[in-house]
């Protein structure tokens, strides 16, 4: 396998609303201006590009195709676009340059979750047959493996509130996140429900955004970071869509996808988990005892759909650069209750 | 179509309603499983390790094969998880509050999820006893079970389905999602630039060319056009089409013109119909001038221009226009 | 050649037709599935990952409904992609699946695309009036028919050529049992006796609405047998849809995915060293168009490669002897379906449609605004 390393990454203020078009163009110019700035490349340097994002999102078929304007996709590019989150689009332009074909990849996801009444666009990804017709909403499916979960003692309400603390403290320091800072879990847990058993603090808030990443191998890597992310270990895998039929208070495909990446023990973890009990799930599926979850704020305090997952393997990536951690894993999902999930992990070498 | 200035400053917006009945086919089992819930009987598939899943499933989750043992199973079932709706939606079960839940049917290996009608969350539980509450005109939907409720099977009287003479093989799925949808600043200056009757495009300040509509990012070069250039409302057809096709939301009667129009000063043609003289008139290069609708019908919108009709100006040279096809 | 050894083992199809009343979504892409296992004689256990691709999601009004099919594509437990590019996604997605196996990272990839437009009406999820944008009222087929013109203009073509091209496809349909039209007693005449739909675009040069899928599964070196079809290169390109100056009837992101093709293929007269393309003709003059476009003639010779009648099967470059997308177009599919034509005509699979000693095949597609390309080319020879 060929080293890649993530060596530039930007992103969009996480917003509650902006008010530019769907195809994300408004939010990607300045981006791609950044993460290109950070690295001193433009887009004659990008061998491959790749890109997430969602028409049902968009409310519009086709949607993706005008992102490309915010590129100045002329002279043409070798491209290619993933109908998921950004981080799937990461792991295509990984693979692409697996291939040998090409050094460097830029990957770029955006969502205006905006534009639609989001919980009930979710509806869209249900079996459309036996459940979407009923219009269950994202955050009745979340509430679902809540309870699960609340039954069994997997997790409890107070270590619920306190993912939701933890990540809006941490948001404090993050200059893009859309919520920071936080009441005490106690009074979070005088709150009423909105989908009992979750709060609006168990929820990951309505977020426009977009972000970009830029892969290097090798030597190219080394050359435009003094301390590269390099991906040790990056995979996906995806579980029965059928809600009734898998122990929702468990993510065998993230436990897979962590054993496929390589992944043993890790200093930082960046977990796309839009509900504060899966962010307790996945900690207990991955084992993650003592690790530095979500330094960011995580989605919990700014979740663009299809860029949130992105981030992750960004914000992850940037916790190496910077020195704070020698290893780290990012983890992203899709689809309902965590049925796909992907793990990428990083490190730095000195 | 409503316009409504959101933030008068950058962008407008408008509603984007999406409405379709999607016409489900579906298949040998989905479709004996639909039949089964019009004469209110639940059947259940039998999976490769024993397992009967409810809904019926074509292929088995675990080794893809195609699964044909059909289970009976009760009404009645018990409630693994649940959460509470208190605002229900369009579409949903019921329209009160109510509580979503996975429910194991006696005799099913897996959960089918469904509402239960119960007054407040105080009155769910998980294990929780549970049976069907039939619609009282079955069609062969998901929506034949209108939810559940407490209690036991055989309780209620209206489970006594009719056998159907002819098996359900379609369903008609309803999809209603509304969304705000905005055009760029750039955009929007020049939709507002129509309700005036001016045609306002923008320069990009990387390649020099002039777009109309201008550009939030322009395509060749990745960043937004500006400086404003007011042109004029006549120009040059590149290439058409005759229209001779009759189709849904048509306006105009067939045969018509939609061409490709290079405004003079542009750099990049539009699409736009050709009235105003035989179909079979119409040429490549021909200049043509816009027909803008009456005054007091302008909105933000190119329909302001009703058409665009010949000019009466020599053609244009080929050489002029060969670079917009 | 870039990374690993890939290869196509087998390729599967449905019986592609307007109305597949009798499957539900997993059905219909089942029956690609199992019979491209069956062609690669491979079982659920050998396949490592499954890559999906289709065009937009409100053709069948579910989102991303490769989560919902995760079961039925054996993908429960498995790496499970999805590829959206357009009208081209077919071929990404085949571009995608030989990817994973090229970069090392799997050793049998399943790779699957369908379109079941019967679930909603591809016009409607195509045209929803979208605020502020004036409705062309041009249909389906206005898009292209000005860009049509604009061939005809700058060739030169005699008007017959469009007509040749979908009377020669419709036949080859009536050859393959796949196919939504079959059409053997088609004639020039009577494509030119049709209505003209979008002048110059009549009735019989364009393609159909349809309900299909398209499977194949690409191997490694290690666990590919003989008569395989060995990937020789893969290309894509995209450009925006529209921008000032664009060439639209023969875009450079066509152009460019094709001079990289033939340049990793290794092939430098693609019309001498290619036995057979499957190019994606959704109108029949698109033949003669992208011709120029790929290299195979030059600039406004495409058409008399079609006039001369070579491109027939029997011609020096048979161009969709499977009958194309003329004769089938279950949209996201489409694409894929022309690769798995490319890679059945060097495995010598393709039945009453198989161009005898066909060892270099090339397939293709695009889509948007004529802005998205795929391409591969396949071989019977297994790379040294």
């Amino acid at each position: 396998m060929r080293d890649v390393a993530v060596v530039g990454f930007a992103q969009a203020p996480a917003v509650r609303q902006t008010h530019g078009t769907t195809n994300g163009v408004e939010m990607l110019v300045p981006v791609f201006r950044e993460v290109f700035d950070s690295v001193g490349l433009s887009k004659g340097d990008i061998g491959f590009w790749c890109s997430g994002s969602s028409d049902y999102v968009a409310g519009r078929a086709f949607s993706f195709i005008a992102a490309v304007d915010a590129i100045g996709a002329f002279p043409p590019i070798n491209e290619s676009h993933v109908e998921s989150d950004a981080a799937w689009a990461l792991y295509e332009a990984w693979v692409k340059i697996q291939t040998g074909e090409v050094d460097t990849a830029l990957v770029y996801g955006f969502g205006k979750s905006s534009a639609g009444k989001l919980r009930r666009v979710m509806t869209m990804q249900l079996d459309p047959y036996t459940v979407g017709p009923l219009w269950p909403d994202s955050l009745g499916i979340a509430g679902l493996q809540a309870r699960a979960g609340l039954d069994q003692g997997a997790w409890t309400e107070e270590e619920m509130a306190a993912v939701a603390v933890r990540s809006r403290t941490d948001a404090l320091d993050n200059p893009l996140a859309q919520l920071k800072g936080s009441d005490s879990a106690e009074s979070l847990l005088q709150q009423p429900y909105i989908a009992n058993p979750l709060r609006k603090h168990d929820c990951a808030p309505i977020t426009d955004g977009a972000a970009a990443i830029i892969l290097a191998a090798g030597d190219r890597a080394r050359e435009l970071r003094s301390r590269p992310a390099w991906i040790t270990g990056i995979a996906h895998r995806i579980d029965s869509a059928n809600l009734g039929g898998r122990d929702l208070t468990k993510s065998p495909s993230t436990v897979a996808a962590a054993r496929d990446a390589g992944f043993s023990h890790v200093d930082v973890a960046e977990l796309h988990a839009p509900f504060t009990h899966q962010e307790l799930l996945l900690r207990k599926e991955l084992s993650l005892n003592g690790t530095r979850i979500n330094p960011s704020g995580g989605p919990l305090c700014g979740n663009p759909m299809f860029a949130a997952g992105l981030i992750r393997i960004g914000e992850a990536a940037r916790q190496v650069w910077d020195g704070n951690a020698d290893s780290a894993l990012a983890h992203a999902t899709s689809g309902p209750a965590l049925q796909q999930n992907l793990v990428c992990v990083m490190e730095g070498r000195d | 179509m409503r316009t409504c200035f959101t933030h008068l400053v950058t962008s407008l917006s408008a509603p984007l309603n999406l409405a379709f009945d999607y016409t489900r086919s579906l298949g040998p089992v989905l479709g004996r499983f639909m039949t089964g819930l019009r004469e209110r009987r639940i059947e259940g598939i039998r999976g490769t390790d024993g397992r009967v899943h409810v809904p019926p499933v074509e292929f088995d989750p675990v080794t893809a094969r195609r699964l044909t043992e059909w289970v009976p199973v009760s009404t009645a079932g018990t409630v693994t998880t649940w959460s509470w709706v208190s605002e229900p939606d369009e579409g949903q079960p019921l329209n009160r509050p109510f509580a979503w839940a996975l429910i194991k049917l006696d005799g099913a290996d897996t959960a089918l999820l469904h509402a239960v009608d119960v007054a407040s969350p105080d009155d769910m539980s998980t294990g929780m006893r549970v049976r069907v509450r039939w619609a009282a005109e079955p069609v062969g939907s998901i929506h034949d079970i209108a939810c559940f409720e407490p209690g036991e099977a055989g309780e209620d009287p209206a489970a006594q389905g009719e056998p159907v003479a002819e098996p359900i093989s379609m369903a008609i799925t309803p999809v209603r999602l509304n969304y705000m949808h905005s055009a760029s600043p750039e955009e929007s200056k020049y939709l507002r630039g129509l309700a005036e009757g001016r045609l306002l495009g923008q320069r990009c300040p990387a390649c020099q060319k002039v777009y109309i509509p201008p550009r939030g990012s322009c395509p060749t070069d990745g960043v937004p056009t500006v400086d404003e250039i007011e042109l004029p409302d006549r120009g040059t057809v590149t290439t058409f089409c005759i229209v001779n096709v009759p189709f849904f939301g048509q306006r105009l009667t067939p045969p018509y013109v939609a061409a490709y129009i290079l405004l003079d000063g542009a750099d990049i043609a539009f699409q736009h119909l050709v009235l105003g003289c035989d179909a079979s008139e119409v040429r490549m290069g021909m200049r043509v001038k816009a027909h803008w609708r009456p005054r007091d019908q302008w909105t933000t919108s190119l329909e302001n221009i009703d058409h665009f009709e010949p000019s009466g100006e020599p053609d244009a040279a080929f050489e002029t226009y060969s670079q917009h096809l | 050649m870039a990374g690993q050894l890939a290869a196509v083992i087998g390729t599967g199809q449905t019986d592609h037709t307007a109305k597949r009343l009798d499957v539900s979504m997993a059905g219909l892409c089942r029956e690609a599935v199992d019979r491209a296992l069956a062609d690669a004689n491979v079982d659920w256990p050998d396949i490592d990952a499954v890559v999906v691709g289709k065009a937009p999601d409100m053709f069948e009004g579910v989102m991303m409904p490769e989560l919902f099919l995760a079961d039925a594509l054996g993908a429960n437990g498995k790496p499970l992609l999805r590829v959206h590019t357009a009208g081209s996604v077919g071929g990404s997605t085949a571009n995608v699946a030989a990817s994973l196996v090229q970069g090392g990272v799997h050793k049998r990839v399943l790779a699957i695309a369908f379109e079941k437009q019967s679930e909603s009406n591809a016009m409607w999820a195509l045209s929803i009036p979208t605020p502020f944008v004036m409705p062309v009222h041009a249909g389906a087929g206005g898009y292209f028919a000005p860009h049509v013109r604009s061939y005809i203009r700058r060739s030169g073509a005699p008007t017959h050529v469009g007509a040749m091209v979908a009377a020669k496809d419709r036949r080859n349909g009536a050859l393959n049992p796949h196919a939504h039209l079959k059409q053997p007693d088609i004639t020039v005449e009577s494509v030119q006796a049709s209505k003209m739909l979008w002048d110059p675009i009549r009735y019989d040069e364009t393609c159909p609405s349809s309900d299909g899928a398209c499977a194949v599964v690409i191997a490694d070196s290690s666990t590919a047998g003989e008569g395989a079809a060995w990937i020789t290169a893969t290309a894509m390109r995209t450009e925006p849809t529209t921008f000032a100056g664009r060439d639209q009837v023969n875009p450079q992101a066509g152009r460019d995915a094709a001079a990289a093709l033939w340049r990793r293929a290794g092939i430098s007269d693609p019309l001498a060293e290619v036995d057979v393309a499957e190019i994606y003709v959704p109108f029949s003059w698109f033949e003669p168009m992208w011709l120029e476009n790929l290299g195979f003639m030059p600039l406004g010779e495409g058409w008399k490669l079609t006039e001369s009648g070579e491109t027939e099967i029997g011609g020096t470059l048979p161009v969709n002897p499977s009958g194309g997308v003329l004769s089938s177009n279950p949209i996201g599919a489409s694409g894929m379906i022309r690769f798995a034509e490319a890679a059945m005509q060097v495995m010598h699979r393709a039945g009453a449609h198989q161009v005898p000693d066909a060892r270099t095949a090339m397939g293709h597609a695009y889509g948007g605004g004529s802005q998205y390309f795929a391409m591969w080319t396949v071989s019977s020879i297994k790379p040294s």
